[in-house]
């Protein structure tokens, strides 16, 4: 299996914080990698290093992408490489448009000198089907950006454009928090769907609820901006019944 | 969202930084008349026996001189300290005659408009256009239907020269030089600029520009434009005022009456983009009578001051009016903006909506008033005032003012702040977009609900001057 993903001995500093204290992980293509932790673990806090958030620094490590180091490169060039990150908790943009954005996004891929106006209509079709697919219903489209967008909402929405965006590498910031059931059930139908397509999949989450849908390959466990254990879906359910208590004390 | 609304957004999303990258440069061009230092009555006087004025304009001069000496200096005004107006021309000429043709224009000159669009879209979408350089009139055309449909028009100047016998009635009579200091300046100093009369029921499906260009350093540009709509007339008007980059500063004290009888229909464009070295103050007043309608619509890009509150007098009963002021302000700029909204009559209605940016420093103020005073029953103003700002340097503020005597009438206010976050543009580069691109989205978004409700014509002037502008535009903020 190709590796996709590269983290090597991570320190990140924010907000003059050191809060990962030397992070090693390694995501393969048609992998499933879930990262648990308790909160404050520091989970959050790799996927925006990884995606390159500024006042993220990182001071001692690296990450490789397909064997390429991209922790100079600024986000908007990851995510053209094809990192994506389906955020915790998006941010409201008021005053855009959700269709605005998917369209701007899209455009933008396909070297659209005009970001505002959709050159391709196949895509249209495209986004009925996935919003379809994610349980959301097409008004979504003229809302403002995740405003007012319910937990369950904003989280199919950051699906939906996983699916539409077609990245190599998909980092999920907990897909599955704020959702009922029936929506943790589609999401996980996504997820292997996406893996089915060769994709690689960081699945962070501090609940092992969504294991009961999609079973990850690989677990890391992060405690206190350190990785605390490394297993299989066995660590995951272990963690489950028992608790963090099992990691810190190895 | 239409086409122009898009294309706009892109442009001002791109950058903000006006007259820069304007290409325009400021080069000699050839002047007749130049007066300056002490503004004394001798001054004044020439000033009218130059232009050949009858005598009532003179003694409107000379009231207004011996007003300016009276009143005293407005404090609160920004930007005051800088002016001083003894180390300015306060009359330029520049050497030409009206021209009704673009060829007719001297080179130098001509070129200026051009770089500007200026003859394009007069081509593409005007009844008329009229240009002012410095303190006359350089151009002016009108389409042959104008004059067939018995519309007046032509430079302030010459209708003044011709002594129209309207003129007396209206001028400076909706904004009378005792207003202020900077009014009654005008009033002494004034040049340049557009006279419209719109017969009964003519409307003007195309709009007419004035287009007012300060050519150099150390000057005043005080033109006067005066539109009056006749009963339920329609018109359309676009003010465009630019100026190249130069070393120095120079003063804008222009002023814009309209008076829109019974039913009538004035729609009033600025697009405000001077040079980062343009001072500018103006004085914009409409009076609406009963079932007319004023929109001010106000794109004020560049100056390093602006200072300017187009404001009505909704006279009579169901007048409406509607100001829609988009400022940005970036770099070491101030932009005092407001609308002022008088409702005089019984069910007349006011909507104002401010959008104002500050990036780099930038200052936004808004001051704006609305008055209902008791009588004008069951009267309704809205206000929004909506700023957004991007970074920790830059600032705005909202000094709302309502005087309401109505008990029947109905005033809202809404007013938002709203902050470039780093969440929202980590947001849209994790997706691709660039730091401009997603700055652009956002304030796209701020200005959605403005930009949908803004005149075509608008969009379309706007966006060639901004073209112009931000070409090889940096990043905002
Ligand atoms: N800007 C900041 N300045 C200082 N500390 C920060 C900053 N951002 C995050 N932290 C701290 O870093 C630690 C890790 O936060 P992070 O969001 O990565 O945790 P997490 O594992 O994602 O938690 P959760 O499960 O609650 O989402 C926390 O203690 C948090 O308070
Ligand atoms: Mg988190």
């Amino acid at each position: 299996m190709q590796t996709a993903l590269k983290v090597q001995n991570l320190k990140v500093r924010v907000g003059g914080k050191e809060i990962l204290k030397g992070v090693d992980l390694e995501l393969n293509y048609g992998e499933i990698h879930a990262v648990m932790g308790p909160n404050g673990s520091g989970k959050s806090t790799l996927a925006y290093t990884i995606m390159g958030r500024e006042g993220y620094e990182i001071v001692e490590g690296d990450i490789l992408f397909d064997g390429v180091s991209i922790k100079d490169l600024p986000a908007d060039e990851r995510a053209l490489r094809g990192l994506f990150l389906g955020f915790q908790e998006p941010p409201s943009i008021p005053g855009v448009r959700f269709s605005t954005f998917l369209i701007a996004v899209i455009n933008k891929r396909m070297g659209a000198p005009d970001l505002t106006t959709l050159k391709d209509p196949k895509k249209l079709r495209e986004i009925y089907n996935l919003l379809n697919e994610v349980g959301l219903n097409r008004s979504v489209l003229s809302r403002e950006l995740n405003v007012g967008f319910s937990g369950g909402e904003k989280k199919r929405s950051e699906m939906l454009q996983a699916l539409l965006l077609d990245p190599k590498v998909i980092i999920l910031d907990e897909p599955d928090s704020g959702l009922d059931v029936d929506g943790v059930r589609k999401i996980a139908e996504i997820i292997k769907e996406l893996k089915a397509k060769g994709k690689a999949i960081l699945l962070i989450t501090h609940y092992a609820r969504l294991f009961n849908f999609v079973e990850p390959d690989k677990v890391t466990v992060l405690v206190d901006g350190k990785v605390a254990a490394t297993g299989g879906p066995e660590l995951a359910h272990m963690i489950e019944e028992k608790g963090y208590q099992v990691v810190r004390q190895q | 969202m239409n086409k122009g609304a898009i294309k706009l957004r892109e442009e001002l999303l791109k950058g903000m930084d006006a007259v820069d990258m304007l290409g325009l440069t400021s080069k000699p061009y050839k002047i007749e008349v130049e007066l300056r230092g002490k503004i004394t009555r001798d001054v004044v006087e020439e000033i009218s026996r130059i232009k050949k004025e009858p005598d009532w304009m003179r003694r409107l001069r000379l009231r207004s001189l011996e007003l300016f000496e009276k009143l005293p200096m407005p404090k609160w005004v920004p930007g005051i300290e800088e002016i001083d107006l003894e180390e300015l021309a306060y009359y330029v000429k520049p050497e030409a005659t009206i021209a009704k043709n673009w060829d007719d224009l001297p080179k130098e000159i001509r070129e200026y408009y051009e770089k500007l669009g200026i003859p394009e879209a007069e081509a593409r979408f005007l009844a008329g256009l009229y240009a002012v350089m410095d303190s006359e009139t350089v151009y002016g055309r009108v389409k042959d239907a104008l004059k067939e449909k018995g519309i007046v028009i032509m430079s302030m100047d010459e209708a003044v020269q011709k002594d129209l016998p309207i003129l007396k009635e209206y001028f400076m009579r909706i904004f009378p030089p005792s207003d202020h200091k900077f009014a009654a300046l005008h009033g002494a100093l004034w040049s340049g600029g557009v006279f419209m009369y719109v017969p009964k029921g003519v409307k003007i499906p195309e709009p007419i520009e004035g287009f007012f260009l300060i050519g150099k350093a150390y000057e005043g540009q005080f033109e006067h434009t005066l539109i009056i709509a006749d009963e339920g007339s329609y018109v359309n008007f676009i003010e465009g005022c630019s100026a190249p980059r130069f070393a120095g500063y120079s003063f804008h004290d222009g002023m814009v009456e309209l008076y829109a009888h019974k039913n009538a229909v004035i729609k009033f464009t600025t697009v405000q983009n001077w040079s980062r070295n343009v001072i500018n103050y103006n004085n914009k007043r409409a009076i609406a009578e009963s079932g007319a309608r004023v929109d001010w619509f106000e794109g004020s890009i560049g100056s390093k001051i602006t200072v300017t509150y187009p404001s009505t007098i909704l006279k009579g009963e169901g007048a409406v009016s509607r100001s829609m002021v988009v400022s940005l302000s970036k770099g070491p700029v101030i932009k005092d903006t407001g609308s002022k909204m008088i409702h005089l009559a019984p069910r007349t209605r006011s909507r104002i909506v401010n959008k104002t940016i500050s990036a780099g420093g930038g200052v936004n103020i808004y001051r704006g008033l609305i008055k209902i005073i008791r009588g004008a029953k069951y009267s309704q103003a809205d206000v929004e005032c909506d700023s957004l700002i991007f970074d920790d340097k830059s600032k705005a503020h909202t000094y709302p003012h309502n005087q309401v005597d109505e008990p029947t009438a109905q005033v809202t206010h809404e007013a938002t702040t709203g902050r470039l976050s780093e969440p929202q543009l980590f947001y849209l580069q994790s997706r691709g977009l660039g730091e401009d691109e997603a700055k652009s989205l956002i304030v796209l978004g701020f200005l959605s609900d403005i930009l949908v409700e803004l005149p075509f014509e608008y969009l379309n002037v706007l966006n060639r001057v901004i073209q112009l502008e931000f070409k090889e535009l940096g990043s905002v903020g």
